[in-house]
């Protein structure tokens, strides 16, 4: 069977599954809509908040930028998941005892203001907004690269699926597609990785592999190797390059875990375990498999980079003939060059492909006295590492099925959950909470389905006519939900004494701050030219990007909430008993009620 | 309402503990002391890198287990377990 049929068979079969349990898990009431009834085992929404939260990009792009970025990539493998620690001791038990709906609710009540909820929702739907869009790009590249569709049709049936499970499910439907969901990413992701580790160390495991010596006799580690082979070509060296400085790397690591703590499609996956004590242990299993992925990327990183390397210098890196031979580079090649994902040019014109550093002026010289005119591979793009990982590693054709399969899963689920925080908080937050608060359940219930329906239709849009946020997603959602929405539910439930004025004050001072520095060097509003300074770290403050920013961020939200708060008058009575019946887990049956 | 505070202040200080470990684990080894720990080598693996990309994931994991578990006893111990 030919590798397109193949493709469609996995991936059909894969859609075939999220349908049927689209109609076995209809919502009858707006808890079932809003939080699955409330009755999910702690390690079926571990799964399913794993599948939320990986995304597109953990899935697609991570162990590219690893790869790449060696060391560095650290900030994202320790960000991504240091964050369920905040999760699990700071907020989920707490949010889960509350036992509403959506965040923003949580805010407005604790901090008794409409005004402050507002300000959730906005941070709300531009953080999820922001997001989803990359989800969408990602259903549709995965389309078009694999089933050989146009990008748009592509999204088009992406849209569709997810339009039947979310609107007649809502966050039940969405739960038990996320645990399907989940099952077909983690073996596409893991089973070409336990291929490679085989190949190159004769271990299967690649958290094992990734330490271990390589198997061809040397008796040399991998890493050596690879750091070795990357020096050679005048890159830096991998286990050592880092992302900026010491500082910028602490901070975008604190960053993207308060962000990841604060991000609400996370937090609201929370709200479906029956009882206190399952919040605490749901979001250890959600980070044991989550981890699984997150483990296994640094090897499939390290071991794709030596990988590549190899391919494209046969003969013995930066030797006189060791590079490839244009006609000879293999099939892979050609396929992936037909996507635009890779390209050379051989600008020696001497029929072989040389592939070094020609930003690093040793190895031009050493290049140039070999009669080399420049680096020829001209583009390779980071996914893919993981898209073409199967090819390079000549793996069977079932294997590149099921990475296409694994990369939709992964766009789908993490794109459902955002629209059900964003359809929820526009029918709950605005809708019910605001400006309609007289509704009956019934008529909630069928308008959290139609802002679902226009929330798909919305994010369909702005797939298709991305703007210019759109590729800023790790900036804007991260430090959106680090400086704004963080600090504001933590402090409303570790301090009685921050109130009403203190946690508006706060939030809108965080995201001012953060906002601003993003903008500064972005440009307003991701408007090209509009930038106040060059977006580079000669022109940061303290070397810090512009996406690390949001941990500062959050910083000022504590600061400016406290102070404010102290020289307002305290919460009332009945809000500081609110804080304190949610700091314990007694009581948490009565709130089911609702 | 005296039982409450002693449940919250033995909350507390597991919560400052199991944080301070994550700490440790993740910005003092896997950066502020990355090249420190770096001159230390497990098998293929210089520790810095090995926590900074698989060490650090591991002992987070474990922290979420060890907190909720003691959680739970402390939940029994105050009488504030869910009924």
């Amino acid at each position: 069977m030919d590798l397109t049929t193949l493709t469609y068979l996995v991936v059909g079969a894969t859609f075939a599954v999220y349908i049927g349990i689209a109609f076995w898990a209809r919502a009858a009431t707006t808890a079932e809509f809003y939080a699955a009834g409330r009755g999910v085992h702690p390690i079926a929404n571990g799964m399913a908040t794993a599948a939320d939260w990986m995304s597109a990009a953990s899935f697609i792009s991570m162990a590219g930028l690893i790869a790449f970025t060696g060391y560095g990539g650290s900030v994202f493998l320790m960000g991504w998941t240091g964050g369920y620690v905040l999760l699990a001791m700071l907020l989920a038990p707490y949010l889960r005892k509350f036992g509403k709906f959506t965040v923003p609710e949580f805010i407005g009540d604790r901090y008794y203001s409409q005004t402050a909820r507002i300000v959730a929702v906005v941070c709300l739907i531009v953080a999820s907004i922001t997001y989803v869009i990359g989800q969408m790009k990602g259903i549709g590249v995965a389309f078009s690269r694999f089933l050989e569709v146009e990008f748009a049709t592509g999204l088009f049936t992406g849209m569709g699926i997810v339009f039947v499970y979310a609107v007649m499910g809502g966050m039940k439907g969405i739960t038990y597609t996320q645990i399907a969901q989940y099952v077909v990413l983690i073996f596409a992701y893991t089973i070409p990785a336990i291929f490679i580790s085989l190949q190159l160390t004769g271990n299967p495991l690649p958290q094992l592999g990734l330490g271990a010596t390589m198997a061809d006799g040397t008796g040399v580690h991998l890493l050596t190797k690879l750091d070795l082979v990357v020096t050679d070509l005048g890159f830096k060296e991998y286990t050592t390059q880092k992302l900026g400085s010491s500082l910028n790397m602490f901070l975008y690591t604190l960053s993207l875990m308060i962000g990841t703590a604060g991000l609400p499609h996370v937090i609201i996956r929370f709200f479906t375990v029956p009882r206190v004590r399952d919040a605490r242990s749901s979001a250890g299993w959600a980070l044991v498999f989550i981890a699984i992925l997150y483990t296994t990327a640094p090897g499939v990183g390290a071991m794709a980079r030596l990988n590549l390397i190899d391919t494209l210098w046969p003969g013995g890196v930066m030797t006189a003939d060791g590079a490839l031979e244009v006609e000879q580079r293999p099939d892979w090649m050609k396929r992936w060059e037909a996507t635009g994902l890779l390209g050379f040019e051989d600008k020696n014109g001497d029929g072989r492909i040389q592939y070094y550093d020609d930003s690093n002026p040793q190895t031009v010289a050493r290049a140039e006295s070999m009669g080399w005119k420049g680096n020829e591979m001209t583009n390779v793009d980071r996914d893919i590492m993981v898209l073409a990982n199967p090819e390079i590693a000549q793996l069977p054709n079932w294997v590149i099925a099921l990475v296409a399969a694994g990369g939709l899963a992964a766009a789908l689920s993490t794109a459902a959950g955002l629209l059900l925080a964003i359809s929820s908080a526009v029918s709950h937050d605005l809708m019910k909470g605001v400006f309609l608060p007289d509704i009956s359940e019934k008529a909630e219930l069928n308008a959290g389905r139609i802002a679902m329906a226009g929330a798909i239709v919305v994010a369909g849009y702005l797939g298709l006519n991305p703007p210019g946020f759109a590729a800023q997603v790790v900036a804007l959602a991260f430090g959106l939900a680090a400086s704004s929405i963080f600090p504001a539910l933590m402090m409303g439930i570790f301090s009685k004494r921050v109130n009403n004025f203190g946690a508006i004050a706060g939030m809108l001072g965080g995201l001012g701050v953060t906002l601003l520095y993003i903008f500064w060097f972005k440009g307003w509003f991701f408007i090209p030219g509009t930038e106040m300074a060059a977006n580079n770290a000669s022109n940061w403050i303290l070397g810090i990007s512009p996406e690390a920013f949001g941990a500062v961020g959050a910083m000022v939200n504590f600061a400016v909430a406290i102070v404010v708060s102290r020289m307002t008058a305290e919460p009332p009575v009945h809000i500081q008993e609110l804080v304190e019946s949610i700091r314990v887990p007694r009581g948490a049956g009565s709130a089911t009620a609702h | 309402m005296s039982n409450g505070n002693a449940y919250w202040r033995a909350n507390l200080r597991l919560l400052s503990i199991c944080l301070v470990i994550w700490f440790v684990v993740s910005y003092l080894f896997g950066i502020m002391l990355f090249d420190v720990l770096n001159t230390i080598q497990i098998g293929g693996y210089k520790l810095g890198f090995w926590f900074a990309q698989q060490g650090s994931i591991y002992v987070f994991v474990a922290l979420i287990f060890y907190y909720a578990a003691r959680m739970n006893r402390y939940d029994r111990e105050h009488g504030v377990e869910e009924e």
